[in-house]
């Protein structure tokens, strides 16, 4: 086994003394000491349509206003980068395709049924496979819905933000909420279950009562899946700067702490169950998607701006790595033209580094992080025997933040609200045990 | 060497205060006598250390022998650069003893300051001849003829003395060498006496030893004498000496009235303490008085970042002490820093200069814990000096423009920032200068700080009981500022026993989680998890409290507005 993987390996210095300095035991079937799972046959697909009308006052994404019609050349490379994508990844099965942006739901449908043709002339998509689409709730999306439809989506998710229309003015939105009721309406008629509506809490003038109001009702008129998010304050934008001269004002930090618990009381009262930091689902209709974030999992990303982590096996390397492409529409455009892709960076993970990943997204979700799970990952070093001498982490378990029992890792109610204050911690210690050596099993930490 | 007679050495130094152009003036000196040549690159050629050049000030006082003609003859002139502040008058003392002249340079515009009546002082004890030199009339806002009267009013020097110049662009200064040739005494040393020589200055060679600037006041030293230090009675070889132009230039003998530098085979800059006298083995000789091993004045706590740099930071300290044989150091240590040392520091510029080196020259990242006094137990403005307990003692009218004023201060009211503060209240006109004036009793209680009941040694603080609240409720609120929140709520309280006298609260994060993560896109957040991670490990607990570091030194520099 070490011979074939002696000459597969073609990749940068830190995979390879990976692969040299470990031991490699004959009972072990996957390949020890590699700094990718178990190889994975699967991923899943992103794909970045980077045009919108107008910008959002609080958005910092990659997006732009599109100057010229190039819905053609767009197709055209998006197409093109799938293909290479696919083929450099040697995936054989596509588990699930998101189509974000900017506003995907500006994109011809038969640009979104040639990508997807793409996808399963290229590698498998199979009939049960989640593609969901952005859609931004004016008129002009609600009227698409049934093409993209018929262009192979079948899940939507909506970006309701508010139902209320001074604030969605307040946020630069261009619907009302009419359009945005109106068009989670037609979307549940046409995927009904498989609908999920975006919430943002933390909004200018808002109050904890408004809040809780405003959850309610919509509520009512939701599908089954709601994300939840706090809306952050970036600099750069239009809002950061209305804020910073005072002309507007969020809530404080207390504020949002207690509206972000209201609201999880809420959904749970109304039988969502929260399943991830922002997610939250009812009759099982979880994110299959972003479920591949959580878990790790290989996902290409196609288009400007877009992120993936994946092992380029098409090139012989056996070391996943973090890849980016490039962020301007126009070069990414000219990029993909002349060499069939725009990737911008490409950066191999160590063992350490795809080992930080696991925990830090894993944690998110509320069943944390199996040991089952980890194991994939790391088959040396078991959860127990990084963190569990730690009195910082006894702590966290002590106080009812952080449970680390026979299931595995995850975090307790409270906990998940606090996280990042968890994470640095965690950190630390997994990079001390990694870097301590596989073999050192003297588990005696003490932060 | 020996074909100079004495008739014809001058030995002088170049006296001022801050910044009025001591090493420029330096500079154009050597240039004229060609002891360097003259380009752009030659300032302040004699300022060797990096931390001098950024800051502008010496700090080592250095030398040079220059050969100068003057009317046919040659001269030899040697020059002492000193140190221009406050707490290197020690070392300028014992420059000035060795010559029997200086330059008294005086700012056109600034006129006399509080350094300039220092020297001045120094120089007029030792009984040298005084040249006064107007420097920087060249700038616009110069003003010699009121520089001159303000001369002649404080130190009853004539005007006529004074030479204008401009250092910088070079006016007159070959006036000055001929004036020292002609109003400053030749040496009085005669080579017949036995050898004496006062050691002036030392420095540490890792190659070569210990260097030391001598100044020789009798007889004359030769290559393989044996010598004896008079502080530590250790008899040494003579590997090498020679003169300084400002470069070492080796020869075989050195004669009385020279200057110049000597390797004897010492191992520590301690062994050649300035102001020590060397003599010849066979013959003893009275020792120069005034001789004082330096004393600390101001102390200052210094603890690596991490205790995994506790033995780099060690060694740090050792090279640098090496070189400075006035910083005084004791291992201590603390609950919140860990292991570390007091180090004792003739003054603040000496010791903000010794960390800057440490810096900079050792790459060493420390903690600084505010300076202190010596305390002796039993332990017992307008606005800005009222606010000190200042206790006025007198006041002279310098002139139309200026007023000295001299106060009794405690110093533990002066010690951490009067100086800053007296100089930005006053645009920088107002200078300042102490000395020592012995132990006073007054009521002082020791005030402890406290973050969620647990003390912080590091904070602990002797306060004068009228200053207690003030001084523990601004500490509380600079700490409520340094330290970050964190899961749960910290009490921070300043307590005097068991008693609290202030309070502030950090209150707990009830959320801190990021929202969404778009499209895959994880890797800024990863970047700032991590960098957070390092954050952490730089940080101190004190109990579960984590402290970052500059909690500390926020804490305790004080501020009054």
């Amino acid at each position: 086994m070490l011979r074939t993987c002696l000459t597969a390996v073609r990749g940068p210095a830190v995979c390879v003394g990976r692969c040299f300095s470990s031991e490699v035991s004959g009972a072990d079937s996957t390949l020890a000491g590699f700094s990718s799972p178990p190889f994975s046959t699967e991923a899943s697909l992103y794909v970045h349509w980077p045009y919108c009308l107008k910008r959002c006052s609080y958005c910092n994404f990659n997006k732009y206003i599109p100057r010229s019609d190039n819905q053609d050349v767009m197709l055209e490379c998006l197409q093109r980068e799938t293909e290479t994508l696919l083929k450099l990844s040697q995936v054989s099965r596509i588990t699930s395709v998101f189509f974000g942006g900017g506003t995907p739901s500006l994109a011809r449908p038969s640009t979104i049924a040639a990508v997807l043709q793409t996808v399963t002339r290229h590698a498998g998509l199979s009939e049960e496979a989640e593609v969901t689409l952005e859609v931004n709730p004016t008129p002009v999306g609600s009227s698409k819905l049934e093409d993209f439809l018929h262009a192979g989506v079948n899940r939507f998710s909506i970006g309701v933000q508010s139902l209320r229309d001074d604030d969605l003015k307040v946020l630069g939105r261009d619907h009302n909420s009419q359009h945005a009721l109106q068009t989670v309406a037609e979307a549940r008629r046409l995927c009904p279950g498989r609908v999920s509506v975006d919430v943002m809490f933390g909004r200018p003038g808002q109050s904890v009562a408004s809040w809780e109001l405003e959850l309610d009702e919509l509520l009512s008129v939701c599908d089954d899946h709601v994300s939840l998010y706090q809306l952050t304050l970036e600099r750069g934008t239009q809002l950061f700067r209305q804020v910073q001269k005072g002309q507007l004002s969020v809530p404080s930090d207390d504020i949002t702490a207690v509206m972000y618990d209201s609201a999880r009381r809420i959904l749970q009262k109304r039988g969502y169950l929260q399943y991830e930091v922002s997610n939250f689902a009812r009759n099982g209709a979880i994110s299959q998607h972003n479920m591949s974030y959580w878990k790790a999992s290989q996902y290409l990303g196609v288009g400007p701006g877009a992120h993936g982590r994946f092992v380029p096996r098409g090139e012989g390397y056996v070391c996943r790595e973090a890849r980016t492409q490039t962020l301007e529409p126009d070069v990414w455009l000219r990029e993909v033209q002349q060499r069939s892709h725009g990737t911008r960076r490409r950066i191999p993970l160590t063992h350490l580094g795809l080992l930080e990943e696991v925990l830090v997204m894993g944690l998110r979700l509320t069943d944390g992080i199996t040991h089952q799970h980890w194991q994939l990952f790391s088959p040396r070093a078991d959860l127990y025997q990084i963190l569990s001498s730690s009195s910082e982490v006894q702590d966290l378990q002590q106080t009812g933040l952080l449970i680390l029992d026979d299931r595995g890792l995850r975090c307790s109610w409270q906990g998940l609200a606090l996280l990042d204050s968890m994470l640095p911690t965690l950190l630390l210690l997994l990079e001390a045990y990694i870097t301590q050596g596989l073999d050192n099993n003297s588990g005696s930490l003490q932060l | 060497m020996s074909k100079f007679p004495v008739e014809r050495i001058r030995n002088f130094s170049i006296i001022a205060h801050i910044d009025h152009g001591k090493s420029t003036l330096a500079d154009r000196l050597l240039e004229l006598t060609g002891a360097i040549a003259t380009t752009d690159k030659n300032k302040q050629v004699l300022d060797k250390l990096q931390v001098e050049r950024e800051r502008g000030i010496t700090v080592k006082a250095q030398t040079a022998s220059l050969f100068y003609k003057y009317q046919g003859q040659t001269y030899l002139l040697n020059l002492i650069d000193t140190p221009g502040h406050v707490d290197f008058s020690y070392e300028v003392s014992r420059s000035i003893s060795a010559c029997q002249g200086v330059l008294l340079i005086v700012d056109a515009n600034q006129g006399i300051q509080a350094q300039t009546v220092a020297n001045f002082y120094l120089a007029f004890e030792a009984q040298l001849t005084i040249i006064p030199v107007i420097n920087k009339i060249d700038l616009k806002n110069a003003d010699p003829e009121r520089v001159e009267k303000q001369i002649e009013k404080v130190f009853d020097i004539p005007t006529e003395e004074c030479i204008r110049i401009s250092a910088k662009l070079g006016t007159n200064v070959e006036q000055v060498l001929q004036e020292v040739v002609k109003r400053l005494p030749p040496p009085t040393f005669k080579k017949e006496d036995p050898f004496k020589a006062l050691v002036f200055d030392s420095n540490f060679d890792h190659y070569r030893g210990v260097v030391a600037n001598i100044a020789l006041f009798g007889g004359y030293l030769s290559k393989g004498d044996r010598i004896i230090s008079a502080y530590l009675g250790k008899s040494y070889e003579v590997n090498e000496l020679g003169l300084l132009r400002p470069d070492e230039h080796p020869t075989d003998r050195l004669y009385a009235g020279q200057v110049g530098y000597v390797i004897a085979g010492m191992k520590e800059v301690k062994e050649a303490q300035i102001g020590d006298t060397l003599y010849h083995q066979k013959h003893l000789v009275e020792a120069f008085p005034g001789f004082k091993p330096a004393k600390a004045m101001v102390f200052a706590g210094m603890y690596p970042m991490d205790q995994s740099d506790y033995s780099a930071l060690r060694s740090a300290v050792e090279k640098l002490t090496l070189n400075d044989s006035s910083v005084t150091v004791q291992r201590d240590s603390s609950l919140a820093l860990g292991a570390g040392w007091r180090l004792g520091f003739l003054g603040l510029l000496h010791m903000e200069v010794f960390n800057q080196r440490l810096e900079q020259e050792y790459n060493a990242s420390v903690i600084v814990t505010a300076p202190t006094v010596p305390y002796k137990a039993i332990l017992s403005s307008a606005k800005l000096i009222k606010n000190r307990r200042a206790v006025q003692k007198n006041m002279v009218y310098i002139d139309d423009h200026r007023v000295m004023m001299k106060y009794l201060f405690p110093l533990n009211e002066i010690v951490v920032d009067f100086y800053d503060l007296l100089k930005s209240m006053s645009s920088g006109y107002a200078s300042f200068d102490y000395e020592d004036a012995g132990y006073q009793a007054a009521h002082v209680i020791k005030m402890d700080i406290l973050l969620n009941g647990k003390p912080v040694e590091e904070l602990t603080t002797i306060v004068h009981k009228d200053r207690a609240y003030s001084a523990g409720k601004a500490m509380c609120e600079r700490l409520q500022d340094a330290i970050p929140r964190q899961m749960f709520e910290i009490a921070v309280q300043a307590a005097i026993g068991s008693k609290v006298i202030a309070r502030e609260t950090i209150k707990a994060y009830k959320k801190n989680v990021l929202a969404k993560c778009y499209g895959g896109d994880i890797t800024r957040k990863m970047k700032l998890l991590k960098k957070q991670a390092e954050g952490k490990k730089k940080m101190r607990y004190v109990g579960t409290v984590q402290v970052p570091k500059d909690a500390f030194i926020n804490v305790l520099k004080r501020k009054d507005k």
